[in-house]
């Protein structure tokens, strides 16, 4: 966390210029002093890094260069559910699609239902999330009118869905492929023939012995899944207009609002390795021989 | 893409002669690829659009920032075959050079990771010792960061920092930057980050082989390291570093078309499928064709170089579990 911290402190610091640095109206050079003490700019680096560390550790993120009447911590506190709960969903679908996908393509090995299953896993790889938005946009919004072509409502409002399963297509498809490998490897072994000769039926040895040790090599990958579905929301939030952090995100790169960059690129650290050390605990609860503590 | 015969011959004794075998490595390999139907059409497919890409400046219709304000939103017809976008530009044309963009990220960004990556993942799993340890730390750091987001990071630093390079010994790079429109930020941005991953993978393939015999047998006849390192465990590795080469392509492209979507990439008017779907998407509801285009332009081209990938992995690794 430290590492990211330093790492992306130093690189937006680095960074020439900012919002003021306008070609068109350039401001006076008095106006532009200002504005570099007032933001500290002035300061030696590795003072300014002592600074904002005192900072983060008093829960104030920093101001925003752009948007100057409120911090970066409101600006989070704002946006930031709103991710979550696309994150949340799209994740959902990744798991409610990627499973069922895997473990039909690992029973029918070498059938058409792999076949297919493996075909949309090629096409998840192969679509970047930003045309998979654009496609169901078109589709879904333009050509159908079933949904509206954006916005946001809410968990309950139907215009997660194309958002949702914009970012959670290629996670699904990452999931369903290891899961296919994992669960081939698993169904090879001695014990699930020791299930079925014990005349259990087919379903119930691949859900309850079959799935459950092939899930733990699973947890390893998650860590891509997550990621994935952060750095998804960065694209699919800009293009269905989802008022989420994803999408201030990219304002604030491309507003060169260096603070509000930072502080997002730590959020979305803290987010990930939250997420993989949950992912670890679940571990324990799949596999007893992983104890902690 | 399969014949670039040197480099096919992953038997161990790469030294010894390897006479009167009934067909080469290189020719079998050639076989097993012509048997994967996808891709021999993905081939097929991506050296079309290479041909476009690189004819381009001769062969399009129209220059990619030729604008005919009376002629906007046309419809696709025998003027303009994929119609014309919000400036009366022809989409046709733009869809070409915007391969140009894709191919030219792509190929020299795959080639500046492979050329860092792999001497540095070579050299680090032949010595060991604090170099292995710096790189394997370094893997650990950036793994824990989303590539995106570094890149991201990194991209918003070059865009702002290399145009003020004014003098010294960088100013080649502003240059050439400029030149290329921001192409050459984006593949600096991507193979910084992108090389670890080649010097991980290498890394792990030569740890298999440092100990075998045949590195052993070279050793002990006087052999120089470098020699042993060039001549006997490269050729080894070439086989998974091409299969991964055509992994890391269409990860680039898709990085890049991701980045000039965000307005971080490639600088209008120089159009790259990612700027057109962002573009595209403004006018959306009423013209959807011109986010469809690039969109379906930068999705076959990724499944065709998926489709070649697979193809060459199981005609250079015909072990490989399926």
């Amino acid at each position: 966390m430290a590492i990211v911290y330093t790492v992306a402190f130093f690189l937006v610091h680095a960074t020439p210029g900012g919002p003021w640095d306008n070609a068109e109206k350039p401001l006076a050079p008095q106006v532009i002093e200002n504005i570099r003490l007032k933001f500290h700019l002035n300061e030696p680096l590795w003072h300014q890094y002592l600074l904002y560390l005192q900072d983060a550790a008093h829960g104030s993120l920093g101001p925003s260069y752009v948007n100057t009447s409120r911090d970066v911590a409101e600006i989070i506190a704002d946006f930031f559910p709103v991710s979550i709960q696309l994150g949340a969903v799209a994740m959902l679908f990744a798991i409610a699609l990627g499973m069922p996908l895997g473990t039909l393509a690992a029973v029918y090995r070498n059938t058409p239902v792999d076949y297919v299953a493996m075909g949309i896993v090629v096409l998840g790889i192969s679509i970047p999330n930003y045309v998979m938005a654009t496609i169901l946009v078109t589709v879904v919004a333009v050509v159908l009118h079933w949904l509206p072509t954006g916005g946001w409502g809410g968990l309950l409002d139907p215009r997660v869905v194309i958002p949702a399963v914009a970012i959670g297509f290629r996670p699904a498809t990452t999931l369903a492929r290891y899961l296919r490998t994992s669960l081939l490897e698993v169904l090879g072994q001695d014990y699930i023939r020791t299930a079925r000769a014990k005349g259990l039926s087919g379903r119930g040895v691949v859900l309850r012995h079959g799935l459950r040790n092939a899930l733990v090599p699973i947890a390893t990958v998650s860590g891509i899944l997550v990621a994935d579905v952060v750095t998804g929301s960065f694209f699919v939030e800009t293009i269905t207009r989802v008022p989420g952090i994803g999408r201030y995100f990219v304002t604030a790169t491309t507003g060169r609002d260096y603070p509000v960059l930072l502080a997002l690129a730590l959020l979305f650290g803290v987010v990930i390795i939250t997420m993989n050390i949950l992912v670890d605990l679940t571990y324990a609860a799949l596999d007893p021989q992983v104890r902690y503590g | 893409m399969a014949e670039s015969s040197p480099l096919e011959a992953p038997r161990p004794a790469a030294a010894a002669p390897r006479r009167r075998a009934p067909r080469s490595a290189g020719s079998r390999a050639r076989q097993r690829f012509a048997q994967h139907r996808m891709a021999v059409v993905g081939a097929a497919f991506l050296a079309a659009v290479v041909l476009a890409a690189i004819s381009a400046p001769v062969s399009a219709p129209y220059r990619y920032d030729r604008q005919d304000l009376f002629a906007t939103y046309q419809a696709a017809g025998r003027a303009h075959w994929a119609g014309t976008d919000a400036l009366g530009r022809d989409e046709f044309s733009r869809l070409m050079y915007g391969a140009r963009v894709s191919m030219s990220v792509g190929l020299a960004a795959a080639v500046l990771v492979l050329a860092v990556g792999v001497p540095v993942g070579l050299v680090a799993a032949y010595f060991g010792g604090t170099l292995d340890l710096l790189l394997m730390r370094l893997v650990d750091i950036v793994y824990a960061i989303p590539y995106l987001l570094l890149v991201v990071l990194l991209q918003t630093f070059f865009t702002a920092f290399l145009p003020t390079i004014r003098h010294g010994p960088l100013v080649w790079l502003h240059a050439l930057n400029h030149d290329t429109s921001g192409v050459a930020a984006i593949v600096m941005a991507l193979a910084l980050v992108g090389w670890l991953d080649v010097a991980r993978v290498v890394r792990g393939q030569v740890l298999t082989l440092r100990h075998r015999e045949f590195v052993l047998a070279a050793q002990s006849l006087g052999a120089a390291d470098g020699h042993v390192m060039g001549a006997h465990l490269l050729p080894n590795i070439a086989a998974p570093i091409i299969v991964m080469a055509t992994v890391l392509i269409p990860t680039f492209i898709i990085a890049e078309a991701g980045l000039s979507f965000l307005g971080l990439g490639v600088q209008p008017p120089v159009p790259s499928w990612g700027t057109m779907i962002a573009e595209g998407i403004d006018s959306i509801e009423s013209y959807p064709r011109l986010v469809i285009a690039p969109g379906l332009a930068l999705a076959a081209t990724l499944l065709s170089l998926n489709f070649v990938g697979d193809g060459l992995r199981d005609a250079l690794d015909p072990v490989a579990e399926r």
